[in-house]
């Protein structure tokens, strides 16, 4: 028999949703007076809401900067979030649940993203993956998951250290690389896009 | 015939802050005299010079300005800045570097339109270049030079989807990134039901150039129907990857051997897609194509946002469209049947070709699946796989039956056991 890997909800293929507890009432807007907010976070998402004409706007950032201070979307964070935007903590999960950066489930607060993607895949995308999901599958607090194209294809195969994106990573580097992050370094120094010069010879002359 | 415009000094130091700008003319006369001109004239300036959106679809710029309606209503403006097509990275560039050309050319196309709410909605994973964006904007705002405009910077949070204008304009208003049915189009109800303009960040960017340089001396460069210069991301197996700026209407062959390098020593061009992941493949016969919006689109395929990628001779044509069917799969959004289930079952029947659990009836009913998605969903991203997949199935059909025949016979076991996605490339699994 081969051993068939599985999702946790026991079926080959992932499904589409999280079961929901039906024993619990669903939540109501959380009370902005008694619901215990980090000063910060708070601050943080005052500032974002009056940026827009509808307050819901800012949900996506303001979850984020809270997903920042708690490592991932827990329930705790949610509440936080709507009581301060005033809307449901259900409004909330339904829209983070459709977006690849925030963590419904606590996968890691470190992330790094590797594209495997096509042009990083024609470059060994995948093996990179591979083998650097294998050298940091102890290390704590830290995912290390595929993800879609991540708009650095000239710099293939690349990963995302906590946004900070890094390539063409050599084979040789993969090591280093995972060291780094283990150790919370800055990641392979030298191959930090922001460094990189544009491509295009007609560029650099200056006129 | 390659014509530098938007990537001029781009790598020179600090050209990302407003005193560096300046220094080279940034925020100068063109901007005061664009603010002085009628906002018809700027609008008919615009279509003058043939300006084609940049972001995909092409559609003329100056047109789409003039649909929104006039008078005093809030009115919206929103920069495109989500860039997640596959192989496309040229706005990245742009953002990351010159941020003030885009600010300067959105405070022109919000002028024009009568709109003084404006956002650029850029995509969550770009957080280097959206930092750099924000404090360029907010340098932009203590200088003065927004003026009256009110400009932001969203971040989106990671869904490929939330580029297309509607869903973008959904996602924008704090929801999940659906599309929406048009009409009515953005022009008419768009962000919080407001008529709303939405411009790739290469086309907003390029508005300033075009008042500088007059935008009849602009519509001369590049060729009928595709005026001026693009920005073109070439990635894939080529030896020099990365950002070149073109002159639209050079052939196709120059860009990826002559300024990309082409494929490494000893290897050929087999497939090449001109326009991003979603435009259908080309081969190595088509390499003499001019690059521009009409010659591809009558060649069957499309520029789309000018991404380029190289698929060299010793890749297997079914792993691309394995990796192409699994992409857009993971970022259908679900909301339209053909889409949804299509890509799942693309996705099923390429693994069991790669298995060796599949027969040449297989790739018939791929094929025609295909055709099923195309023209049947309500945004284009089920066509966007329909249409790649289905050109590879065509142009490359006796490599997807020898392929599948070797699987077959390199599993004899095959037929007794199911199938088995792959769980390692999908969050959520356990081993
Ligand atoms: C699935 C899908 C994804 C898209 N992604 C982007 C994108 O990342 N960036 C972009 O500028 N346009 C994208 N577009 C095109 C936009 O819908 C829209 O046409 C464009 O932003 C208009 O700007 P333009 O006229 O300046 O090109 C996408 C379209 C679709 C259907
Ligand atoms: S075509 Fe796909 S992505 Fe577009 S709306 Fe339908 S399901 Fe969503
Ligand atoms: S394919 Fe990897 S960054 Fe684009």
């Amino acid at each position: 028999m081969t051993d068939v890997k599985r999702f946790s909800n026991g079926s080959r293929v992932p499904g589409w949703d999280e079961a929901v507890d039906l024993e619990k009432d669903p939540a109501t807007v959380p009370d902005a007076a008694t619901t215990e907010v980090p000063a910060q976070l708070r601050a943080h998402i005052e500032e974002l809401v009056v940026r827009y004409p509808d307050k819901r706007s800012a949900s996506i950032p303001a979850m984020a900067a809270a997903q920042e201070v708690h490592g991932w979307m827990s329930p705790t964070a949610f509440e936080q979030v709507a009581a301060v935007l005033q809307v449901t903590p259900a409004f909330l999960v339904s829209v983070a649940s459709f977006y690849d950066m925030l963590d419904t489930q606590p996968y890691g607060s470190r992330r790094v993203y590797v594209c495997t993607n096509i042009s990083c895949s024609l470059r060994g995308g995948r093996e990179l993956l591979g083998r650097l999901q294998e050298s940091l599958a102890d290390a704590e607090d830290v995912q290390v998951r595929p993800f879609e194209c991540l708009g650095a294809c000239d710099i293939a195969p690349m990963a995302s250290v906590d946004g900070v994106y890094v390539g063409p990573i050599e084979d040789a580097e993969v090591g280093t690389l995972a060291e780094q992050i283990r150790a919370g370094a800055d990641p392979l120094p030298d191959k930090q896009l922001v460094k990189r010069a544009c491509a295009d010879p007609n560029a650099a002359s200056t006129s | 015939m390659s014509r530098t415009l938007i990537f001029k000094d781009i790598d020179e130091p600090g050209l990302a802050t407003i005193d560096v700008y300046r220094r080279r003319g940034g925020y100068g006369d063109v901007l005061r005299k664009a603010l002085q001109t009628p906002h018809e004239a700027l609008v008919n300036d615009l279509k003058a010079s043939g300006l084609r959106g940049r972001g995909g679809a092409g559609f003329s710029m100056g047109t789409k300005a003039s649909f929104l309606p006039q008078g005093k209503m809030d009115k919206f403006l929103v920069c495109n800045a989500d860039e997640s097509e596959p192989g496309t990275f040229k706005d990245r560039e742009i953002l990351q570097k010159n941020p003030h050309l885009l600010i300067e050319g959105m405070i022109i196309a919000a002028y024009a339109i009568g709109a003084n709410k404006a956002f650029i909605y850029i995509r969550g994973e770009y957080t280097q270049q959206a930092d750099v964006l924000e404090a360029a904007v907010a340098e932009a705002r203590s200088a003065g030079v927004l003026g009256s405009l009110d400009l932001w910077v969203h971040r989106g949070a990671g869904a490929y989807i939330c580029g297309e204008e509607t869903a973008l304009l959904d996602s924008l208003e704090g929801k999940r990134g659906n599309p929406r049915l048009k009409p009515p189009f953005p022009a008419n109800q768009g962000l919080y039901q407001g008529p709303t303009l939405i411009n790739n960040v290469e086309t907003l960017a390029t508005i300033p150039i075009i008042l500088t340089l007059g935008a009849e001396e602009y519509a001369k460069i590049g060729v009928q129907g595709s005026t001026g210069t693009k920005l073109v991301s070439v990635s894939g197996n080529v030896q020099r990857p990365g950002n070149y700026e073109i002159e639209l209407g050079v052939s196709s062959r120059e860009i990826i051997y002559g300024l990309a390098g082409g494929p490494a020593d000893g290897r050929e061009v087999k497939l090449w897609f001109p326009g991003g992941s979603s435009s259908p493949v080309l081969t190595k016969d088509d390499l003499d194509l001019a690059y521009d919006f009409d010659t591809l689109a009558k060649a069957g395929s499309m520029l789309g946002s000018g991404a380029i990628i190289v698929v060299d001779d010793s890749n297997s044509v079914v792993d691309v469209c394995l990796w192409l069917a699994e992409f857009y799969r993971h970022e259908s959004c679900g909301k339209c049947t053909p889409c949804r289930e299509g890509t799942n079952w693309t996705v099923k029947m390429l693994e069991r070709i790669q298995q060796g659990v599949a027969t040449p009836m297989d790739l018939d009913i791929m094929a025609s699946v295909q055709e099923q998605i195309i023209g049947n969903c309500l945004c284009v991203l089920g066509d966007a796989m329909a249409m790649p997949v289905g050109s590879m199935v065509k142009k490359f059909r006796e490599e997807f039956e020898d392929h599948l025949e070797r699987a077959r016979l390199a599993n004899p076991l095959a037929g007794d056991q199911p199938p088995v996605v792959d769980p390692v490339l999908i969050q959520g699994a356990v081993a």
